[in-house]
């Protein structure tokens, strides 16, 4: 017996159970199917395109905010709200997985084709080799971050929707779906929380954070009909602006014509770079 | 010793003073002939551990003879803290980390979640010094699964497993 196993209290460090196998240590950086296993049959009285194309467009708004929430990481305002948002884009990035992954399972026609011999899974394909046309996510996840008063607004309103959401579709017929979206409440409890208690903090702490809170909300609340009519959704903003103080924006909606904004293109050519550098690429 | 008990020594990377089984992960091992299959289930949608709990499981399982190993996702029903063993909680504790309250089933209530808006009050007393006198320094971790506190009596910080 050759091959070091960890046991149960064998190591006094957290890390030193990390380190023993140098191709492990790495996390994030295999490719593994979420779904492994998972009974992925599209159930009886369901259209197998339509649930990919849904799943498609949820997994999408998912990746494309983690994307934009990633790119606080280093910057944010301070090291625990630094962790706090880089938390909610992992969580975001698995439940985009999960989704794309579903997708692909259900409708293998939405995946790209890539070369003969590529090591590429489906979900990584989807989330690379799609050009932004091909992306279902709405524009509200795609814009520039903003300052952290305006990210705040933009988890707030996202995470609200999602959750709201998401509690119906836990109850959806298609298994996977409705396991994905249990598990993602949980999730985006944590997500909405944070970004409630931010607003409300923001909203009553200097008049610089106020007339930036109010400028950020004003730019989200401009995307927020792409997030469709929700009445829970609609009750939990009305009772955070209402504890917070601050007035819904008078705003225009902001109408994208079902496409996207120039932001999205600019995103993605710096997301895949990497991967379509090195299609074949084994990490 | 069985599969289930061969798996059931198999500890978490990313908290290995827990075992895969003490976690609530380990969902189930099936032993049929000399084939097994594995099922695990994810803390966190983006827990980045499952590819090195399956590697570890796959081979701790060869080590044992059982050389046909297969590890499975199970999504549903999906994990709560509530599924981590007395034996879990006490052994986090024992290395400085506030395990989880169990639930009281109060939070099983049908309806749309409500949002909070003060700082979550949980009953955390530091593992430390063991005082109740604790401040939420953060609702996110150093892991998805962990939230942040500070001891104000011995002014340690310390990691608590946020019930979810
Ligand atoms: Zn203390």
């Amino acid at each position: 017996m050759t091959i070091h196993t960890h046991q149960p209290g064998e190591h006094e460090s957290a890390y030193d159970g990390l380190l023993v196998n140098d191709a492990h240590w790495a996390f994030g950086t295999d490719f593994e199917d979420p779904l492994a296993g998972v009974d992925t049959t599209v159930p009886d009285g369901i259209d197998a395109a339509e649930l990919a194309s849904y799943c498609l467009a949820l997994g999408d708004d998912a990746l494309v905010l983690s994307h934009r929430l990633s790119e606080w990481c280093s910057r944010a305002p301070d090291l625990e709200e630094d962790i706090a948002l880089a938390n909610i884009a992992l969580d975001l990035l698995g439940q985009a997985r999960l989704l794309l992954a579903r997708a692909a399972a259900a409708d293998p026609s939405v995946v790209p084709t890539l070369p003969e011999g590529s090591p590429v899974p489906p979900e990584d394909a989807l989330a690379f080799f799609r050009d932004d046309r091909a992306f279902r996510n709405v524009p509200l996840v795609e814009l520039p971050n903003g300052d952290f008063a305006e990210t705040v607004c933009r988890v707030l309103v996202f995470a609200t929707h999602r959750l709201a959401l998401f509690e119906r579709l836990a109850a959806h017929p298609d298994a996977v779906l409705s396991a994905v979206a249990a598990k993602g409440v949980k999730e985006l409890t944590y997500h909405r929380d944070f970004a409630g208690r931010w607003f409300v903090v923001l909203a009553g702490g200097t008049e610089e954070s106020r007339r930036r809170l109010e400028a950020g909300l004003a730019r989200v609340w401009a995307h927020r009909h792409e997030l469709g009519v929700d009445a829970e959704a609609d009750g939990v903003l009305a009772h955070v602006l209402a504890t917070a103080g601050v007035a819904e924006p008078d705003v225009r909606p902001v109408v994208t014509d079902g496409g996207h904004t120039e932001h999205l293109g600019r995103m993605l050519a710096e997301m895949q770079s990497v991967a379509r550098a090195h299609p074949r690429g084994l990490w | 010793m069985t599969a289930w008990e061969v798996a059931a020594t198999v500890v978490d990377p990313e908290l290995p003073m827990l075992t895969l089984a003490d976690l609530g992960v380990l969902r189930e091992v099936e032993e049929d002939g000399g084939a097994v299959v594995v099922a695990i289930t994810p803390t966190y949608s983006g827990c980045p551990a499952m590819a090195t709990m399956r590697d570890d499981l796959v081979r701790r399982l060869q080590e044992e003879g059982y050389d046909d190993v297969q590890v499975r996702v199970a999504l549903d029903p999906p994990w709560t803290t509530d599924w981590i063993t007395p034996e879990g909680r006490r052994a986090l504790a024992e290395h400085g980390i506030s395990p989880p309250a169990v639930s009281t089933g109060a939070t099983d209530r049908r309806g749309p979640v409500p949002i909070r808006l003060s700082p979550t009050r949980r009953a955390v007393s530091c593992p430390r010094c063991t005082s109740g006198d604790v401040a939420l320094v953060s609702e996110f971790g150093s892991t998805a699964c962990k939230a942040m506190y500070r001891c104000r009596a011995c002014l340690e910080p310390f990691d608590h497993v946020k019930e979810i």
